[in-house]
């Protein structure tokens, strides 16, 4: 039996490794994915462009629009002569928030002791309408604090804050744990969505059901050579994170790996589940493509805080496997924890993975029975 | 012509003869769109706060009471010392710790200063700055209220004070869903139109059905219009029911011309079918062209604006969006769909995506060409 599973083993390993310009593809898409976006994506909201309506010009509202202009958070895109124009500059798309300094406003400030600016932002993207008004919230108020130098104000109490974990607050930390998630995932599970349903459509299935080899046996061979390569790209997404994105490994290494090669069998045993229940490969791919990606994107936490997710939904992500790999990998690789506090989610993983695993050799096993 | 219509013929008998493939094309996205933009909320609110107090003074008592009946926190561990309230932050049951060291109270009477100690689990660096700065401005109004009780006079309205006004517009209740829908949208029509296309022609090649239809006097560009007009059908479907849920289910009623988004739709998904082409020319396998149009969507998708903000990426990303045929739609949906824009607004996008159009499709005929 043994023999003869590594027989299957070497075929479907010699198979995949015909085909170059895949395999070429399979290495090349995760290390470019997570590269870029690694880069590219972040959570925080800057450089963003404004407009600025000056009614006031005067040396106290230069001041403040320099501030503003300074600030990493925005560039002045452009000065509008009133606020009626605002309208305008929005629908042309170009400008986020529009800060409309009031006439008089250097005069006001010294005899009146109260200013108002208005700031309107274009709430059609609430998240960053709302960040850009704080923000601007906080200018004006280093603004008026320069204003009333020198004044000293007693019983004061200074938090000290420290940031644990990300002290430069990189994006990566948080999206390369959750790229890493996805690409693996949804890899993974396309790699193997097909293995069955090409030999299906091919029409050697046949050949594969009356094979002495038991179905068990013929899914983990089948699955083996896929795992190999993802130890591959595994390896490859690690050390670029590590060594290109600059995040550490403050854990264990072997256990992260370890974790990531259960991750990876769990994907795979997923895209066989798939791949056993399609008839074709065009519907196992759309399952596993159109399917799978914007709710492994959406639910497994990394894009949208689960917390604020309605209960359904909240109970829904608990069936993307994305999600728990997230947690894990921010645990172990960022954290540093260990086992003892991420076991549940290895067990959930290890849960899934049986239960993909047991339905697809059922599934198997009723083609066996009907033919 | 006529053998451009036999084939459409033909092309539309093989989509209605293939169940699966219909419901992946109208059943998965209509499920989406109405699922998936209940998620969509980057809002912060609720950080978790472990807090350790060594002080167990007045102060310490009224400071947490602040904090916990501010609605923007919730009390997730109190503890002693640091250690237990870290390990609350590694088992990400709290997302920042505060310690009030022993003797705060004496001190911030006695020496006129005091301090407090803040870590933030800063893994997520917008949830983080959130936080801090939430906790701040409590611990600043505290202070105030402190101040208050100790110098009993009211000077401070003295102080110049610039004031915010802030105003939202077009989205006044801050709804994030009539931020999400139009741009999820876009994504599924663009999965729809790019995936079926390069697997639908790729398929061909590997059964081998398309050297029979090369080797019929089918002119070249009527086979590529017979395959890209079924999916182009398929997606101006998609797009109008993707309009319908967005209004019975989220309200969403387009402020600006809805014919303008079908226009724009129009050229839009000739571009994405015309990359689907391309995909298929250069693939040889679905398997292939499945896996390149996952990297291409992957980009697209997460470099789109849709999640997070183009601007705040580095220069050589924001480059890259500018080749990403979804970022025009995005925009140009919620442009039109929440703002009003008219024509002259979404010109330029419109001109883009038209060369995008031209130049896919120009490539992908071109390249099949080379093959036989």
């Amino acid at each position: 039996m043994k023999e003869q599973f590594l027989a299957f083993v070497k075929k479907e390993w010699f198979h995949i490794w015909r085909d170059k310009k895949t395999l070429f593809i399979l290495f090349g898409l995760p290390i470019v994915q997570i590269f870029i976006f690694g880069f590219a994506l972040t959570n925080e909201i800057k450089n963003s462009r404004i407009a600025i309506v000056d009614l006031s010009r005067d040396a106290s509202s230069q001041s403040l629009i320099q501030r503003i202009e300074a600030s990493r958070y925005f560039d002045i895109e452009e000065q509008l002569s009133g606020a009626d124009q605002a309208d305008a500059a929005f629908k042309r798309g170009l400008i986020k928030l529009v800060v409309v300094i009031p006439e008089n406003f250097g005069e006001n400030i010294k005899h009146q002791n109260k200013v108002q600016v208005q700031i309107i932002a274009d709430a059609s993207d609430p998240n960053t309408g709302t960040t850009l008004t704080n923000y601007i919230q906080a200018i004006t108020g280093d603004f008026q604090n320069d204003i009333n130098e020198g004044k000293k104000l007693p019983y004061t109490i200074i938090p000290e804050i420290r940031m644990l974990y990300n002290p430069q607050l990189k994006g990566a930390y948080n999206f390369v744990p959750g790229v890493m998630a996805m690409v693996l995932m949804l890899v993974c599970t396309l790699m193997t969505s097909i293995a069955i349903v090409r030999e299906k459509e091919t029409g050697t299935m046949e050949v594969l059901l009356v094979s002495p080899l038991q179905p068990v046996l013929v899914i983990l061979a089948k699955s083996t050579p896929y795992l190999l390569l993802s130890a591959i790209n595994i390896a490859s997404i690690l050390l670029l994170s590590v060594f290109v994105l600059g995040l550490p490994i403050t854990g264990s290494i072997v256990l992260l790996v370890l974790l990531s090669l259960l991750f990876t069998v769990t994907s795979l045993s997923l895209g066989m589940l798939i791949s056993s229940i399609t008839a074709s490969q065009q519907t196992a791919m759309l399952i596993s493509l159109m399917g799978l990606f914007l709710p492994t994107l959406m639910l497994s936490g990394f894009m949208f805080p689960i917390e604020n997710m309605p209960p359904p939904l909240q109970f829904m992500s608990n069936l993307v496997p994305a999600k728990w790999y997230y947690y894990i990998v921010k645990a172990v690789m960022i954290k540093g924890v260990g086992i003892s506090i991420i076991w549940k989610e290895v067990v959930v993983l290890l849960v899934m993975t049986i239960a993909y695993l047991t339905l697809s050799i059922k599934k198997y096993n009723i083609r066996l029975a009907t033919t | 012509m006529r053998s451009l219509r036999f084939l459409l013929q033909k092309e539309f008998r093989q989509i209605f003869r293939n169940p699966a493939i219909l419901r992946m094309m109208f059943i998965m996205p209509v499920i989406q769109l109405i699922i998936l933009p209940q998620v969509a909320d980057y809002e912060i609110r609720n950080v978790n706060i472990t807090v350790i107090d060594q002080d167990h003074s007045t102060y310490s008592r009224e400071m947490i009471r602040k904090i916990t009946s501010s609605g923007s926190f919730l009390l997730s561990g109190y503890h002693d010392n640091y250690k237990a309230a870290l390990e609350d932050v590694e088992h990400d049951r709290s997302d920042i710790i505060l310690e009030i060291p022993a003797g705060f109270e004496r001190t911030l009477v006695r020496e006129n200063e005091a301090k407090l100690f803040v870590a933030v689990n800063a893994i997520n660096g917008m949830r983080a700055n959130l936080g801090a700065a939430y906790l701040n401005t409590i611990l600043r109004d505290y202070n105030q209220e402190v101040r208050t009780q100790w110098i009993r006079f009211p000077k401070f309205d003295e102080i110049p004070r610039v004031e915010v006004m802030p105003r939202n517009w077009y989205n006044l209740h801050m709804n994030y869903k009539l931020f999400m829908v139009p741009g999820i949208l876009v994504v599924l029509l663009t999965m729809i139109g790019a995936f079926l296309t390069a697997l639908n022609i790729v398929k061909e090649k590997e059964v081998g059905t398309i050297e029979q239809i090369n080797v019929t006097p089918i002119r070249k560009h009527h086979f590529i219009l017979g395959k890209l007009i079924p999916f182009w059908v398929m997606g101006m479907i998609v797009l109008t029911l993707g309009l319908i849920i967005s209004r019975i289910f989220y309200g969403i009623i387009p402020v600006g011309n809805i014919g303008l988004i079908y226009l724009f739709a129009s050229v839009f998904l000739l571009a994405v079918l015309g990359l689907g082409l391309l995909i298929s020319t250069i693939a040889q396998t679905q398997q292939q062209a499945m896996l390149i149009a996952f990297f291409l969507m992957m980009i697209f998708i997460l470099m789109g604006g849709l999640y997070t903000s183009i601007d705040s990426m580095p220069k050589w990303a924001q480059v890259v969006t500018w080749f990403n045929p979804v970022t025009y739609f995005i925009e140009v949906m919620r442009m039109v769909v929440l703002k009003g824009s008219g024509l002259n607004d979404i010109a330029r996008h419109l001109g883009i995506i038209g060369i995008f159009a031209v130049v896919l499709n120009g490539w992908a005929v071109m390249s099949y060409r080379k093959r036989t």
